[in-house]
């Protein structure tokens, strides 16, 4: 049991402590409970699209990510119905894009393939859509392929909020939705994107990589070859909340 | 004169600039207005635009590819639009776009080689009652007819400017087939407004409303006249006519009970769902009580800025508002010093531009800063952060009207009328089969059969009520009433009779959700894009039990997992219909076992392009 001035949920009937203003994804991270999630990391402002976090909050559904945790609220995520939800939007987003795993040089460090994994998907399931977007190759340093994109936002939000560059940028609408790249041509090599930017750093998939680096570390020696992403985001996720609030 | 492409656009786009601050908030409108000047956003627009602005090529390019009636390639002289509603098919639209495309010698989608002229489809245009509709640089024709088509034809080749089409070609009907206690005389511009701030005394104008105060419990600044119109809110219950039926007393409150340098009133006549119209018809006739509405709320929650968010598709109605607007502030009814109060409000028009998915609140908002209209987060709300994160009503057309008949005569007269939980009047948009579609006012808790007795729609087979993301009546439950109470309501009532084939009808839905989802979140981006491409192979008679199987289990991911009520209410139709009218989906499967979606010959179409083959061989 918490302490009583210390404020607590339940999810899935554990008690999770909070802080005020966490979101409900944060605190269960936080307390060890996994959530699924791609879109989101802690470091900058959620915007709640993957969907991948739904819970199931006093029996309605929202994004944990962009909910606040409220005291006594009774929370569901690991349940079959839920589960089975997150392997049909991770389907999704396999079709939506082209996802050869084993000719990609994220594969090892992919999100998307992580969590594939954790949530044991057998196969995409539904027709593969085929896109043929603009492949950027044009930068010296970092390559964009735009059919590995999954709409995540965050090379779009880091960018505008942490380099303040605003480099990414999305058009397009619903299915046709794309990245677009601030400059006059549209190509990377016009902008003023860096291979130093944080922008470039946290792709989940093999969207915006960097050249050069292909297979620095080899396939068997990658973040989730050596733990599956349930164990390896939370331990990072504690870490850096240790880290931030000791 | 001819409008083709124009050599050197960076002259005109400066004139253009030089009459709008350098806000990105103006974004929206200025791409609205080069839109119409050039018929696209020419490349040069782009960066003078985003240095204007101070905003990025990529921002302003991602507005470009977001809204539909915005374009970054030429669309020709004349570009032509063919509303694409269901009640639009049923009046023969399909007819009527091949006829216009083959007389103009133009394919569907394309821009004609001279660059005279463009015809594509486009989301309902607002016109169900009078279809089959077409925008044609912007104004609306209805009632396409053959005769109709050929004398657009001859305007077209003769490059008549469409400023110089007769006026008729353009006239759009209110058809206001029934009224009862709100819309049933003219609205008297300024007795809402003075009626409001004269409540809770007898006094004259004068006398009261500098009487300001702090109410000592809650530390807010009040005016007796704006108190006491807030009661009356709450003695109407008043709900909200865009969908939700959210109580717009409570909204109202909460709006002004935040503490914040500024506040926004803002009147959604996006007007996207199809179907639906009515709000059309409220600010062509009743303009002045909308606006009042909006007045009396700015009043009541201490608002200084007014906006109306209206639907590109009626731009017609452009030059009306603007005076309507302009008439209202000779009268003292806007302005710094409302009716000699010293009340400052004013209200500025922002379109859209082709998106139904800036109805959706926060979308709105986005777009109301000049931005792509993506809802935001769930939390905080409008009310609380709205509008350059200041707190902001968002109400529909129809519940600012009714608010200025709530000033005018009281909670208790309002409440008076409907039901229990509906108050009040609701009007409703009446189109397809049925002898006399229109708008139809009626208090709350009447029945479908009663509409469809006064509307003449006594064959109908199914009704669609509230639009595609609303709820399919079949005739069994023609004694269902519209009301919360049972089943709620915008007001969108589209009748199919006997002959209809309801998967029409859904096929229709379905690819107007692909089109509309904003690409946001997974489940909507691309739910609706599988629901739509399994609705076609059904269609191609390649369906198969599964796939209906397919269709619930997307349909249900979707009401779960979607971020906003788009993707959320997108799959309505498809459950119901499965449920309904399983036969009409039934009798085009010819396999009970698995097909594949996948399709061998069509695949090969790349190889035949290439080699520039369409013999048999090529096929399989
Ligand atoms: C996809 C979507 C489209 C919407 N379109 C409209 C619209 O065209 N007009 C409208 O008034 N409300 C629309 N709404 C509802 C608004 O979000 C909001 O609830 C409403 O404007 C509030 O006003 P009200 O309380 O007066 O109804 C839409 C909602 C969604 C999710
Ligand atoms: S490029 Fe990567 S970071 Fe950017 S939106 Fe796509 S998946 Fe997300
Ligand atoms: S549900 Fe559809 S419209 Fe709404 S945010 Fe998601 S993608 Fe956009
Ligand atoms: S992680 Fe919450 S919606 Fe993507």
């Amino acid at each position: 049991m918490c302490p009583d001035s210390i404020k607590t949920f339940f999810l899935d009937g554990r008690e999770i402590p909070f802080r005020e203003g966490q979101s409900v994804f944060d605190a269960a991270m936080t307390a060890g409970a996994f959530i699924p999630h791609l879109c989101h990391n802690p470091d900058y402002e959620p915007h709640s699209s993957c969907r991948l976090c739904t819970v199931i909050v006093n029996g309605r559904p929202f994004a944990s990510c962009t909910q606040p945790a409220v005291a006594g609220q009774m929370v569901q995520s690991d349940t079959p119905e839920l589960r089975e939800m997150r392997r049909v939007l991770t389907q999704m987003l396999f079709v939506e894009g082209n996802h050869y795993c084993p000719s990609c040089e994220k594969s090892g460090n992919c999100k998307l393939q992580a969590t594939a994994y954790d949530l044991g998907l057998q196969d995409n399931h539904f027709p593969q859509f085929f896109p043929k977007r603009e492949l950027d190759a044009s930068h010296a340093e970092i390559i964009l392929d735009r059919d590995r994109c999954i709409l995540c936002g965050l090379c779009v939000r880091v960018s505008r909020d942490v380099d303040k560059k605003s480099v990414f940028a999305m058009t397009g609408r619903g299915i046709h939705t794309v990245i677009v790249v601030d400059s006059p041509s549209g190509l990377l090599k016009d902008s003023k994107v860096t291979a130093q930017d944080e922008a470039v750093q946290h792709c989940p998939v093999g969207a915006l990589l960097l050249k050069g680096k292909g297979f620095d570390v080899p396939i068997g020696e990658r973040i989730y070859d050596k733990a599956p992403i349930a164990e390896d985001s939370v331990a990072k996720f504690q870490a850096r909340e240790a880290h931030i609030h000791g | 004169m001819s409008q083709a492409v124009t050599p050197h656009p960076q002259e005109t786009v400066r004139q253009i600039l030089q009459r709008y601050d350098r806000d990105p908030g103006e974004l929206l409108q200025l791409l609205v207005e080069i839109q119409h000047t050039f018929h696209y956003v020419p490349e040069e627009a782009v960066s003078l635009l985003a240095d204007h602005l101070r905003v990025t090529r990529a921002h302003v390019r991602g507005l470009v590819g977001f809204y539909s009636f915005l374009s970054d390639t030429f669309l020709g002289d004349y570009v032509i639009y063919i509303s694409d509603n269901i009640t639009d098919r049923m009046l023969g639209n399909q007819d009527m776009a091949k006829y216009l495309c083959s007389r103009l010698g133009v394919k569907l989608g394309k821009v004609r080689s001279d660059g005279r002229v463009s015809v594509q489809y486009t989301s309902c245009t607002g016109m169900c009652d009078q279809g089959p509709a077409a925008l044609v640089n912007g104004m609306p024709v209805t009632r396409l007819s053959r005769e109709r088509v050929d004398r657009m034809v001859e305007f077209i080749t003769a490059r008549t400017p469409v400023t110089a089409w007769p006026e008729e070609f353009f006239q759009v009907e209110d058809n206001f087939r029934r009224s009862d206690v709100l819309f049933r005389r003219a609205f008297d511009p300024g007795t809402a407004l003075k009626a409001a701030m004269l409540r809770g005394g007898d006094e004259t104008l004068k006398e009261i409303q500098f009487e300001e105060a702090v109410d000592p419990a809650s530390g807010i600044a009040w005016k007796r006249g704006a108190d006491e119109t807030l009661k009356e809110m709450y003695r109407s219950d008043l709900r909200g006519r865009g969908g939700a039926g959210f109580k717009a007393a409570i909204k109202w409150e909460t709006c002004r009970d935040i503490s914040a340098p500024e506040r926004y009133v803002v009147c959604n006549a996006d007007e996207g769902e199809p179907g639906t119209f009515k709000d059309r018809v409220l600010l062509s006739s009743y303009a002045d009580m909308v606006f009042e509405g909006m007045t009396v709320c700015a009043y009541v929650v201490g608002a200084g800025r007014g906006i109306l968010y209206i639907r590109q598709e009626y731009w017609y109605l452009k030059t009306h508002l603007e005076a309507v607007l302009a008439r209202r502030r000779e009268a003292g009814l806007l302005g710094k010093n409302i009716l000699g109060t010293g009340y400052a409000f004013d209200i500025a028009i922002h379109w859209g531009a082709g998106a139904y998915i800036c109805g959706m609140e926060s979308a709105m908002i986005e777009s109301i800063e000049g931005k792509r209209g993506k809802p935001r987060k769930r939390w905080p709300l409008p009310v609380v952060a709205g509008v350059e994160k200041r707190p902001t009503v968002v109400n529909n057309v129809e519940t600012f009207a009714a608010a200025a008949m709530v000033a005018l005569k009281g909670g208790v007269w309002f409440a008076g009328h409907g039901t229990m939980h509906s108050t009040g009047t609701k009007l409703f948009c009446v189109s397809g089969d049925c002898e006399r579609p229109g708008i139809y006012e009626y208090p709350f808790g009447v029945s479908i059969r009663e509409i469809l007795r006064d509307c003449g729609g006594l064959d109908a087979r199914a009704v669609q009520v509230s639009g595609p993301s609303g709820t399919t009546i079949t005739r069994p439950e023609f004694d269902r009433v519209l009301a919360y109470e049972d089943l709620a309501t915008v007001g969108t009532f589209m009748v199919f009779n006997h002959e209809r084939d309801m998967f029409e009808v859904v096929q229709n839905f379905t690819h107007f959700f692909q089109h509309e989802s904003c690409g946001l979140c997974t489940p909507c981006r691309v739910g609706t894009s599988l629901l739509a491409n399994l609705v076609d192979k059904v269609a191609a008679g390649k369906g198969s039990p599964l796939d209906l199987e397919e269709v619930q289990k997307i349909s249900q991911l979707m009401k779960t997992t979607a971020h906003c009520g788009l993707g959320q209410t997108a799959p309505n139709h498809l459950i119901d219909s499965l449920v309904k009218f399983r036969g009409d989906w039934e009798k085009r499967m010819m396999v009970t076992g698995f097909v594949p979606a996948f399709d061998l010959d069509a695949s090969l179409e790349e190889a035949r392009q290439l080699t520039g083959r369409d013999d048999v061989a090529a096929h399989l």
